[in-house]
């Protein structure tokens, strides 16, 4: 292994990122807008739940039921229906996410002092929405219930026996706001990083055969290891803005509260960044049509980073097989450190077994990619 | 005419056949894709690892801790002693959950007044954060009121009259069960034939260009519109065959139903892969090199995947975004497949996805079109 000449491949590759702007434009302002499209969009806080109500009664106290409904932050009443087939139609439409069935019978029952049944009719296609919304309604309802037994046992002029007989005093560690954006802008991070430092490296030795030049690669007493690192050092150094950018706006522009070091957000994104850089260079010398190799990047980490690294969907609740094949993507790793170092702020001791999982797999990629790379033309 | 474009369709398949990997790029990895992602993509709360310390031990807080732990979305996870150990337990992350039965719990449930429960939560993940805290307020809340009822009617306060109470009954319509995989699976079709539409087609016309080989086509009789017919058919096809095969593996595996007509489903599909084609064709004919065609990809898949309503719902997005969502074709196709698929409805409620799908395939290919004709001179 020899210094000048991991350098010479390291500058010519230099002056080709440099030589063509237009890509490392993109390369650096992927990230930014990715950062901010994803921070906005990516919310799991579900409000404004489009509500449509059909209330058969129309008495003093279905509305006071509605206008509950109506006033809390979790449903936005979208529009009145006259008719079961209006509420069939909402709901087909995809109008309202809940309809609320309230009977014509409704103040009598509770004037009679019994019980009343309000129907709630869900869009079950989203079930995780369809799920919080049916838990939110249950609270509205259960407050409008208390209100009202309250006024039935103050008109019988009794004392009445408390509504809440267990009372929930609920403390919600690491992110007490429960705000799904303290846990997703960090996974976001790793998600951006691990596309575009694949994305950086996966047509680097493609782009050789395709272009011919290749041939002159092999002829010149490169050695393998060499040319990996020579080529990997560039876009390490472009991976690395890019990281500084995102975990930038992470803590300034979306005021995720940090609370690690700076000096284990560094080496761990560092060892992150080898990684996939790695796996992308590992692509580009398996495949040597640069649509294949495309292909193979984009396949190999959109996807499965966005639904495999815990950044979304949690990976406890994924059956065995899942979880296990969760293992074998690096962001998974990557997802748990963020989210300890910037909620918790873990240092290195608490990420021993994260990080030295990231080692291992830092470690077996590179291997991987360095006797991947043959110096033959067949 | 037809005889021009059907010669490019050849040569297209016939360089296709050709590349072994490619073929196999196409099929295995998407079906691979649609189990793993099928099984991956669930925001369900099962068996929350819990601790759970009784410090009442008494027969109330025995029955509630059992409540708990019968409810299947909690498991004990470890024991606990001390109030130290429920607190070491969710900060190691051994427990997401962590509850304490404090002592004179059920003295006060006996007089009536309201007992406290305290609940310990890891809010890392705050979906799954919020949902346990769900289950938590509604098995407290369903244990509470029965013991109420229960201490009422042998207290005899009610005298007769039952409690006022408004109940709700809830349904869920068209996914009874609330099975999130019949969320996902329909969007992971679109997704993954998005992904892999855009792409292909983005790197058609970019790699004659690199390669040389586009001039070689031009300076043949073929007209513009001719050769992007002709280079994009082929993807059309294969963006036909991977939709079934997903759409197959998604109903035959995840067992998701399909209650509504195949006819309505082909129409929207072909719509969105035209506005797919569209948007890898404009790629295609903006970038100069393969490298930059491919960071186009990502910088217009990734924010159509996140506005598509996938996953992260559009209603909690900023206006600016919801605006957004508008123009991704993604969102529209999202929700023909699912409400083909799941709602069983038809034409009639689904024009309006239609013609936005077909508005923005016209306005892209038009586009495609121009501007491929202008990098010609």
């Amino acid at each position: 292994m020899k210094l000048r000449r991991i350098q010479a491949i390291a500058v010519k590759e230099a002056l080709q990122i440099v030589r063509d702007p237009r890509s490392l434009m993109i390369a650096l302002l992927v990230p930014l807008m990715q950062m901010v499209i994803f921070g906005y969009g990516v919310n799991l806080d579900i409000r404004h739940i489009p509500l449509c109500v059909l209330d058969h009664e129309n008495g003093q106290q279905s509305r006071n039921l509605v206008a509950r409904f109506a006033a809390s932050n979790y449903f936005s009443l979208r529009h009145a229906a006259g008719s079961d087939r209006e509420v069939t139609r909402a709901l087909d439409d995809g109008d309202c996410g809940i309809a609320l069935v309230i009977p014509a019978d409704f103040s009598q029952r509770l004037n009679d002092g019994g019980q009343a049944t309000v129907q709630a009719l869900l869009d079950g296609t989203d079930s995780n929405t369809a799920n919080i919304a049916a838990g939110y309604a249950k609270s509205v309802v259960a407050a409008f219930s208390a209100t009202a037994q309250l006024d039935a046992v103050q008109r019988r002029g009794g004392t009445l026996q408390t509504q809440t007989p267990v009372g929930v005093q609920a403390r919600v560690w690491f992110n007490e706001a429960l705000e799904s954006r303290n846990f997703i802008v960090p996974g976001i991070v790793a998600l951006v990083m691990a596309i575009v430092g694949t994305q950086l490296t996966s047509l680097t030795i493609a782009r050789e055969w395709e272009r011919g030049t290749m041939e002159l690669l092999v002829s010149t007493p490169v050695h393998p290891m060499e040319l990996m690192i020579g080529k990997l050092l560039p876009y390490f150094a472009v991976g690395l803005a890019d990281a500084a950018i995102c975990l930038g706006l992470a803590v300034f522009w979306f005021e995720v509260p940090f609370h690690g070091t700076v000096v284990t957000l560094l080496f761990t994104s560092s060892l992150f960044l080898t990684v996939v850089l790695c796996i992308g260079y590992l692509v580009s010398v398996a495949i040597r049509s640069q649509v294949g190799a495309s292909q193979v990047a984009l396949l190999a980490t959109m996807l499965p980073t966005t639904l495999l690294s815990g950044f979304s969907f949690p990976i406890e609740q994924m059956p065995a097989a899942v979880q296990g094949a969760t293992f074998l993507v690096s962001a998974r790793y990557y997802v748990e450190i963020l989210k300890a170092v910037f909620l918790k702020g873990a240092g290195v001791m608490e990420l021993a077994v994260p990080i030295l999982c990231l080692a291992l797999y830092a470690a077996v990629v590179v291997v991987l990619a360095a006797r991947a790379f043959r110096k033959t033309l067949d | 005419m037809l005889g021009r474009i059907l010669h490019l369709l050849i040569k297209e398949f016939l360089q296709l056949r050709r590349d072994k990997s490619a073929r196999f790029r196409l099929l295995i990895p998407p079906i691979v894709q649609m189990v793993l992602f099928g099984y991956a993509a669930t925001f369900e709360v099962f068996n929350v690892s819990t601790v759970i310390l009784d410090q009442d031990r008494s027969q109330e807080s025995r029955a509630l801790e059992e409540a708990f732990l019968r409810s299947s979305r909690f498991a004990l996870a470890a024991p606990a002693r001390r109030v130290a150990d429920v607190r070491d337990a969710v900060e190691a992350s051994d427990a997401q959950v962590g509850i304490v039965i404090p002592a004179g719990f059920a003295e006060l449930l006996r007089k009536g007044q309201t007992a406290p429960l305290q609940v310990l939560v890891d809010g890392t993940n705050s979906n799954s954060a919020l949902i346990a805290l769900g289950y938590v307020g509604q098995i407290a809340g369903d244990f509470g009121q029965g013991y109420a009822r229960n201490l009422a009617e042998r207290t005899g306060r009610l005298q007769g009259k039952p409690i006022v109470s408004v109940d709700v009954a809830e349904r869920y319509w068209y996914n009874p069960n609330l099975n999130s995989r019949w969320f996902f699976v329909p969007g992971v079709i679109g997704t993954l034939t998005l992904i892999t539409i855009v792409n292909l087609t983005a790197f058609a016309i970019v790699r004659e260009r690199e390669v040389g080989t586009l001039e070689q086509i031009l300076v043949t009789p073929i007209r513009p519109v001719e050769f992007i017919i002709g280079k994009t058919l082929p993807f059309f096809l294969i963006g036909l065959l991977e939709v079934s095969i997903v759409a197959g593996v998604g109903m035959a595996w995840f067992r998701v139903p399909f209650r509504g007509n195949p006819l309505v489903l082909l129409l929207g599909t072909c719509l969105f892969l035209l506005a797919a084609l569209a948007i890898g064709l404009l790629i295609s004919t903006i970038c100069r090199t393969q490298q930059q065609a491919f960071s186009s990809n990502f910088f217009v898949l990734n924010p159509l995947f996140i506005l598509s309503g996938f996953s992260f719902p559009i209603a909690s997005m900023p206006p600016v975004l919801q605006w957004l969502t508008y123009v991704d074709p993604l969102r529209y196709y999202l929700m023909i497949i699912r409400a083909t698929f799941l709602k069983g409805v038809g034409l009639e409620t689904l024009w309006p996805q239609m013609l936005a799908l077909a508005a923005i395939a016209a306005v892209l290919l038009a586009a495609a079109v121009l501007r491929f004709r202008k990098s010609l001179d």
